[in-house]
């Protein structure tokens, strides 16, 4: 029975003032509290990615100085990685639909979630800190030596923000994992999870395991640089390659971090939209798991030239082939799926569809940059970062984008106007290719990343790279606009506009507090659209 | 979740075994043993640890799930150290 009536009470009107915001314990709240911090963060870091395309528009070094060059691309690394793309799909969607989507009334701790955004504002704001009093020059990945020693900007700052920004997502992780443990309606077994369920679980995993790694290594960076512990450093018989070995530990495994999310709502959303299961749903169940565990065993090929052992570099080399086998299987099942669907090309689908095509390009480059060979020569190349631009851009912020105009209905009971969504998508996918396309061609011709200068044949291609990155802005500013104006002026969207099947399509939008009023009992698997339509 | 009452007197106990082995590694250390003063330096502090999670965290106590999950843990420790090793075992092979 969907009734476009927008329901008298829900989770928005519940209670008001600003107190009921920031001391609620609704998981739904929480996560947008979370929304509104990571999309001002996520402004921040464009900025920065702005100024460096425009930097980087002319040869010669003329719009910022060298030192300053190398503060923008740090804090554009740091802000986006750390602050808004580890955090968006779990901490906005995850907190609002794990619950829901399991047919549960919140969280299973609900105060920790609260406090896990208090710890996320914390770290960001010391981070915030560390830009504003004069920045960090040492690249998000903070290598040593250089980091303990020769850096003079506000290393330790910036560090030990990222490092309570990681306490918050240990325990988002360790939320979702018990939640989803303990707290299914009945009938909802393991495999009638919704795959964003299962992305969410693997996701939550990495989580909890790597980020304590982080912290250890931010840690002991902190003890070489105030006790002169040996550690990193030769000249206190420490080893700078250790370093690497540490935050790859982690840091590899965050890219599914990042991408594991995406993966979970394009599978909803392939779903939805072609109106069909998902083509071999356990073997994209389970390969999200075997994502999360084979990441753990690759973070050497970030370290091929940084002076490893030959033999160890051959261990990370195939191991990082393995994990291209179900990031395949998902890619192929989704391709399946779409097979004899009853397509729809609404906004989220765009997103999805163009997901799963900047994805497949990232992660066969990512083979190039597995290979020894090829390796070697593009490292610390503009090919490497236009590979990691399109997983964690193509990819992440893609997929981030699909939910959040998948979910929105459900979220704000307001529609968005479909054409300009659509308008955005198709922006925002050929801006993107534009911008980082180009990348590919200039590091394979050699154009080393981080230099605020460079030779001038060089400036064609760079020319169509800040071109594409101005679209790409122009694609982002237009969803702010009509997401903005929806809220007040959108369609009332009903409990299920899409048409789409899952728990959280049957209660009200937006859902009230309890999410719930009775319990409900799952009677079939997820995705059940060709049941409902015989 | 079960709730078992542990003696305090175990606590007492685990408590000075932890102040003896903490004497014990300070003690070694004056010692020069070559490669053996890291072992047995590391299989005390293992062994400390050890006694740590199991009763102080009450481990020993728990359901098979939470040693599944404390295992993982261990495990994943075991992937850091292990592939960190296959580069710093292997650094003074020659190539051919
Ligand atoms: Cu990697």
């Amino acid at each position: 029975m969907d009734t476009l009536a927008f329901p008298r009470t829900h989770y928005l009107n519940a209670e008001y003032g600003l107190k009921s915001w920031l001391l609620t314990t609704d998981h739904k709240r929480i996560g947008l509290l979370f929304l509104g911090a990571i999309s001002l963060f996520f402004i921040l870091g464009g900025i920065f990615a702005g100024l460096i395309r425009l930097e980087l528009l002319t040869p010669p070094g003329d719009l910022v100085s060298d030192d300053t060059y190398n503060k923008l691309f740090t804090m554009h690394g740091i802000v986006m990685v750390f602050m808004f793309l580890i955090p968006s799909i779990p901490a906005v969607m995850g907190n609002f639909f794990v619950p829901i989507m399991i047919g549960a009334r919140d969280l299973a701790f609900p105060r920790l979630n609260l406090l896990s955004w208090y710890i996320f504002m914390t770290g960001g704001l010391f981070t915030l800190y560390a830009i504003v009093t004069g920045g960090v020059d040492t690249g998000w990945t903070f290598y040593t030596p250089f980091s303990t020693l020769s850096s003079h900007s506000n290393v330790m700052t910036a560090a030990i923000g990222i490092f309570i920004i990681g306490f918050s997502s240990i325990l988002t992780g360790l939320n979702f994992i018990v939640t989803i443990h303990t707290m299914r309606a009945p009938g909802m077994t393991w495999f009638r999870m919704p795959l964003f369920l299962w992305a969410m679980y693997a996701t939550s995993l990495i989580n909890v395991l790597a980020t304590p790694v982080l912290a250890i290594t931010i840690f002991a960076v902190a003890l070489e640089r105030a006790l002169h512990m040996g550690i990193f450093d030769p000249a206190y018989g420490g080893d700078p390659v250790l370093f690497q070995h540490l935050f790859w530990f982690y840091s590899h495994p965050a890219v599914y971090i990042m991408i594991l999310p995406a993966m979970g709502v394009v599978s909803e959303v392939i779903a939805a939209f072609s109106r069909k299961s998902i083509f071999g749903y356990k073997f994209v169940a389970f390969s999200s798991l075997a994502i999360a565990v084979f990441g753990f065993l690759v973070w050497g090929h970030h370290m091929f030239v940084a002076g490893m052992s030959v033999y160890g570099a051959m261990i990370f080399s195939v191991l990082s082939f393995l994990v291209a086998v179900p990031s395949a299987v998902k890619v192929f099942n989704w391709t399946a799926t779409l097979y004899k669907g009853s397509i729809s090309y609404q906004t989220p689908m765009l997103y999805a569809l163009g997901f799963i095509g900047l994805f497949t390009i990232g992660g066969l480059t990512g083979l190039f940059l597995a290979s020894l060979g090829v390796d070697v020569h593009v490292t610390d190349t503009y090919f490497v970062v236009a590979h990691f631009h399109y997983i964690m851009v193509g990819g992440a912020i893609m997929g981030y984008l699909g939910g959040l105009h998948y979910w929105w209905p459900k979220m704000t009971g307001r529609m968005y106007p479909d054409m300009w969504g659509r308008v955005a998508a198709v922006v925002t996918f050929l801006g993107f290719n534009l911008t980082f396309f180009p990348q590919f061609v200039l590091g394979y011709m050699g154009m080393p990343r981080r230099y605020h200068a460079y030779p001038p044949e060089f400036q064609a291609l760079n020319v169509l790279s800040t071109a594409g990155a101005s679209i790409m802005g122009i694609g982002y500013l237009i969803p702010a606009i009509y997401l903005l104006w929806s809220l007040k002026y959108g369609a009332i969207a009903g409990n299920n506009p899409w048409g789409a099947k899952g728990l959280e399509w049957e209660i009200p939008s937006p859902p009230p507090t309890f999410n719930f009023d009775k319990t409900p009992v799952v009677t079939e698997p997820a995705y059940a659209y060709e049941t409902r339509e015989k | 979740m079960e709730h078992v009452i542990v003696p305090r007197s175990t606590y007492y106990t685990i408590f000075a075994v932890l102040v003896v082995m903490t004497g014990v590694t300070t003690g070694v250390a004056f010692f020069d043993l070559g490669l053996a003063n890291p072992v047995i330096a590391l299989s005390i502090a293992v062994f400390k640890a050890s006694l740590v999670v199991l009763f102080f965290m009450h481990l020993k106590y728990r359901s098979r799930l939470t040693w599944v999950v404390a295992g993982a843990a261990v495990f994943w420790l075991g992937i850091l150290l292990v592939l960190i090793l296959s580069d710093y075992t292997t650094r003074g092979w020659a190539w051919f």
